[in-house]
């Protein structure tokens, strides 16, 4: 046993990873989570904000990050819906248009009676880093002339008075990396004052930590963070119930649970491999 | 003259940028900056392209080791960027039926979306994914409790990977009234919210602090390897 220990082929682990991952999946695990204070104070600043304010969506990822990102992004747009939230969609990356069309796509699909240039708009994406950031905080037309299919911002209603993002009553961004969460804050959150929450990659998260909760009202951190929350819309919005794809985090808690419990047993046995080799001599 | 000018530049603009920050007055004059920046980065990507091409073409001449892989970058370049410039298989839209060039690029159904969905985002998505299978098989291999630092570091690691967990909350239920801090996911978010919270503020002062200093070297002058050697 231990000799095979020793020169385990690393396939084994492979495959060990790939059923801890498939078989929650394949049998649809699901867990109650706890929200944690952090995960509360995120879904208070946009719950308690007035129906119909102004929200500011700064999706910053790609499709690398979309597995640990997308049903945190899908679960702001949903709440800021349910709550008639004006939403201004911007992506600072590149590759972060489709990732912004499919929350568009889920307004138009679960929320028909909202109307395109009154209660949502897509502003595209915009090149230059944090630059357009310290743009459009003091001159939006500056940086963002019109939407992500031309139309003009003065001949769209919810962006024809609308002169910086000063008059946001919040900004959520969603990140996975440069530029994101922290560009937001220093440029735009702390200058400015303006009530910011986050949603990151699980190895964003301690980075952006001591950012709580002066500059940042909150932050999701990774799957479990966008579980939790999704936990918060579900109990708040029980008409989401019914729908399954409301509970994509959630849905990703079991494959995590049986990955993690897998990696610690594997640390373990390679930990118990290395003394008893120790112990032999062998190391 | 080609060191000079550039320096000037950068100077000039990064205390412009300050002041602006510093004086409301000057507030103008450092969004101005930050237009004339925004336009360059939009210009960059020209710049990115042809150094692109260049390394990957020199690559290639030269049969150094893995041109091949430097043929597929060139061949995926030219491929996206063409597609995307001449709009093919983009449709008219209602706003402007005749005119097919009127449409988004992006288009639902157009090549570029087509190559977007179908090969960029799986590749990207199965680049991300692959990583838990390194975790999982370096966990196996490095994660060794050789010495007090080591043991540490797999006691936290072991806290938090439980604490991320259903698992973690679990336990609470089970530990007895006035014991809950033990459970994984209040130890999780005490070890994030104080010691992570307490390292990671040292390490970003003193980053700013590094930063600020590098930056006003950059901007007096002293610090020029920004402008390259100054050989080609």
């Amino acid at each position: 046993m231990y000799q095979f220990l020793k020169t385990l082929d690393r396939r084994w682990i492979f495959l060990l990873i790939l059923l801890a991952v498939a078989i929650p999946i394949y049998w649809g695990w699901q867990f109650p989570e706890r929200p944690s204070p952090m995960v509360r104070s995120v879904f208070e600043a946009i719950e308690n904000l007035p129906d119909g304010s102004h929200v500011w969506m700064a999706y910053d990822y790609d499709p690398g990050a979309q597995g640990e990102l997308h049903p945190m992004a899908f679960a702001f747009t949903r709440q800021c819906a349910l709550k008639h939230h004006k939403m201004y969609f911007m992506t600072l990356w590149p590759q972060g248009p489709p990732m912004i069309q499919e929350n568009i796509d889920l307004l138009k699909r679960e929320f028909p009676d909202l109307t395109y240039g009154e209660d949502y708009v897509n502003l595209g994406y915009r090149p230059g880093y944090e630059g357009p950031i310290k743009l459009a905080v003091t001159d939006l037309r500056s940086t963002i002339a019109a939407d992500v299919d031309g139309t003009s911002l003065d001949d769209m209603p919810m962006t024809a008075d609308v002169k910086n993002i000063q008059e946001m009553d919040l900004i959520i961004n969603t990140s996975a990396g440069y530029p994101g969460t922290k560009e937001w804050v220093l440029y735009a959150s702390t200058p400015y004052n303006i009530p910011t929450v986050a949603g990151c990659t699980g190895v964003q998260s301690p980075y952006l930590y001591p950012y709580v909760p002066r500059q940042l009202n909150g932050l999701l951190g990774a799957i479990k963070g966008a579980a939790e929350y999704e936990f918060l819309l579900l109990e708040a919005y029980p008409e989401l119930r019914e729908n399954p794809n409301a509970r994509e985090a959630l849905r990703r808690m079991g494959p995590q649970l049986l990955a993690h419990l897998v990696i610690i047993a594997l640390i373990i046995v390679g930990n118990i491999v290395y003394f008893v080799g120790r112990s032999r001599g062998d190391m | 003259m080609k060191r000079t000018v550039p320096m000037i530049i950068a100077a000039t603009t990064g205390f412009v940028l300050i002041m602006s920050h510093f004086i409301p007055l000057s507030e103008e004059w450092g969004s101005k900056a930050m237009q004339w920046f925004n336009v360059l980065a939009a210009i960059a990507f020209v710049l990115g392209g042809s150094n692109l091409m260049r390394m990957n073409l020199q690559k290639i001449s030269d049969r150094r080791p893995g041109w091949g892989y430097a043929a597929v970058t060139l061949i995926a370049f030219l491929v996206t960027l063409s597609v995307g410039l001449l709009k093919v298989g983009v449709q008219p839209t209602s706003s402007f039926p005749t005119n097919a060039w009127a449409a988004p690029y992006n288009q639902e159904g157009s090549s570029l979306w087509w190559l977007y969905e179908y090969l960029y985002k799986p590749l990207a998505s199965t680049m991300f994914a692959l990583l838990a299978f390194f975790i999982a098989s370096a966990a196996f291999r490095a994660f060794r409790a050789k010495n007090p630092e080591a043991i540490a570091l797999l006691s936290t690691a072991f806290i938090v990977l439980m604490g991320r967990t259903y698992v973690g909350g679990l336990m609470r239920d089970i530990l007895p009234r006035g014991m809950e801090w033990l459970s994984f996911d209040s130890m999780t978010n005490y070890i994030m919210g104080v010691f992570n919270l307490a390292g990671m503020r040292a390490i970003t002062i003193g980053i700013a602090l590094g930063v600020a200093s590098t930056s006003l070297k950059v901007l007096l002058g002293v610090d020029r390897s920004y402008l390259g050697s100054g050989d080609d």
